[in-house]
């Protein structure tokens, strides 16, 4: 990887596209202090606090681990900043259940939660969408960005998903050993350096299934009426389990 | 009841106080060959205790050390699979101990190194026992968060500010002062056992990782107790049968899980 600059700002997503192999890890992990750079250097505030929600993870089942005890494992933390946490990322009703009993979903906002306890002004996510369903994925998206513009943290996003992250991202950084290009959303996907990375194939290749149901599931896999939006914020549940 | 009885039983509830500990972290963290591998090095230790005529403990605590550091820097290598390295150094470091100890044999009871002698436990060798046994709990207790916080996903506790290069140091130090501790009690080969058996025997009965610590110890307890006993009634040698003792408990808990 070479020739890599790039700037964050409070409040704002930034993403990280490129295929496999293009760097976005090591990035992610120089900007950590995980890996050291070769040459070049980080410059972070050092009080910059920052949060980190890993790629997907397994937790060896020999330990006995529930949710609530895995996110108190943050460095900085106390009972009520942990309860609020939980609920933010919306998963209270999980906290006591094990680690390793949770869906792909599930994992990723517990990681959230973990990371929003370090009070962060950076949000580092390496793939959060990976191993959580297409719908689970645009409500975590939204997640991310709703709790952007609460806490008002920046935010530097990894992902492979390119539409769904085209949505909710401020701005988006092509990475192919270097950087591609950069730019609006809109911009990056017209670009000519883009459109020779990524093609038009997931456009053609992928048919969208446009359809509308008249319920949503929430987090608890309960039936929900009306909107779908912010399933969490609902207590309209029906629990005839009827699927429209 | 005999003194040495009391001597041999309360050396083996010293042990067992720490090995449930340690141990949990041991399986939690896939290590069981890195304790094997230290516990072998340990018969070079005493070797050269002997030859350089230095505190015998000391020599284990040398040797385990060396043994460590190679260890770590050979995974930091990645060349070979990290089982490769602990199956050439852990098998190397015992035959090279066996070789050096020839040269003092006459003085030294191979058998009671390589399985423990517990019933010749004196006095002043619980005295260095309960040393040890403090210092690690002290320790323990010290690191234990940030242990648990590494050992659950290492590139998160580093990101959160945990030493990780210390804090695994320090408890690797702790597993070769147990190693040093445990080498009259049960000796170079079976010292890994009391380190994973209890620890896998409690993991179905916990809910939390203290839990399942605090329950490797109540298992280890009832097996240095049983296996004693047999040994007592049946005049069975004393490391074996408590080694037997807490697979029998084992065994059990896994038929209750399946019935």
């Amino acid at each position: 990887m070479h020739d890599v600059s790039l700037e964050l700002q409070a409040g704002k997503i930034l993403t990280v596209i490129g295929p496999n192999g293009a760097g976005k890890s090591t990035l992610i992990r120089v900007l950590l202090g995980l890996q050291k750079p070769d040459s070049g250097e980080v410059w972070l505030k050092s009080s910059l606090r920052i949060g980190y929600v890993p790629q997907k993870i397994a937790i060896n089942k020999l330990m006995p681990l529930t949710v609530e005890r895995f996110v108190a494992l943050a460095k900085y933390q106390n009972n009520d900043d942990i309860a609020k946490s939980l609920a933010e990322t919306g998963i209270t009703h999980l906290n006591q259940q094990a680690i390793q009993s949770l869906s792909g979903g599930e994992f990723q906002r517990v990681l959230l939660a973990r990371a929003l306890l370090q009070k962060p002004q950076l949000l580092i996510l390496d793939e959060p969408a990976q191993g959580v369903d297409v719908i689970g994925q645009a409500e975590l998206y939204e997640k991310i960005s709703a709790l952007k513009d609460k806490h008002g943290f920046g935010v530097l996003m990894i992902s492979h998903d390119l539409h769904l992250v085209m949505q909710n991202t401020d701005q988006v950084l092509c990475l192919n050993q270097h950087i591609c290009c950069s730019g609006q959303p809109d911009d990056v996907s017209s670009h000519p350096e883009y459109l020779r990375l990524f093609g038009d194939l997931p456009a053609e290749g992928l048919a969208v299934y446009t359809h509308q149901h008249d319920h949503c599931h929430d987090l608890q896999g309960n039936v929900v009426t009306g909107s779908c939006r912010h399933p969490e914020h609902s207590n309209n549940h029906n629990e005839t389990n009827e699927h429209g | 009841m005999d003194d040495f009885i009391l001597r041999a039983l309360l050396a083996g509830l010293a042990l067992v106080l720490i090995a449930g500990p340690l141990g949990v972290f041991i399986l939690w963290r896939r290590m069981a060959y890195f304790g094997d591998a230290l516990s072998h090095s340990a018969i070079l230790g005493v070797a050269l205790g002997f030859l350089l005529s230095i505190n015998i403990n000391l020599g284990i605590l040398i040797t385990s050390i060396s043994m460590a550091v190679l260890l770590i820097l050979s995974q930091r290598k990645k060349q070979l699979g990290s089982d490769t390295m602990l199956g050439i150094l852990s098998h190397s470091a015992l035959s090279l101990g066996l070789i050096v100890m020839s040269f003092v044999e006459g003085r030294v009871d191979l058998n009671a190194l390589l399985f423990g002698d517990i019933l010749s436990v004196s006095w002043q060798d619980l005295w260095i026992i309960a040393v040890g046994v403090i210092l690690v709990l002290g320790v323990l207790a010290f690191i234990w968060k940030p242990l648990l916080s590494l050992t659950v996903h290492e590139e998160l506790a580093r990101v959160e500010g945990v030493n990780v290069a210390l804090v695994s140091a320090l408890y690797t130090l702790l597993i070769a002062i147990l190693v040093a501790i445990s080498m009259k009690i049960i000796g170079a080969l079976l010292v890994t056992s009391l380190l994973v058996i209890p620890a896998a025997t409690a993991r179905q009965f916990s809910s939390t990782p203290e839990r399942m610590a605090l329950l490797s110890v109540v298992v280890g307890v009832i097996a240095v107790m049983l296996g004693l006993w047999a040994s007592y009634l049946w005049d069975t040698p004393a490391g074996p049968s408590i080694v037997v003792a807490s697979s029998s408990l084992f065994l059990i808990s896994q038929l209750v899980r399946i019935s």
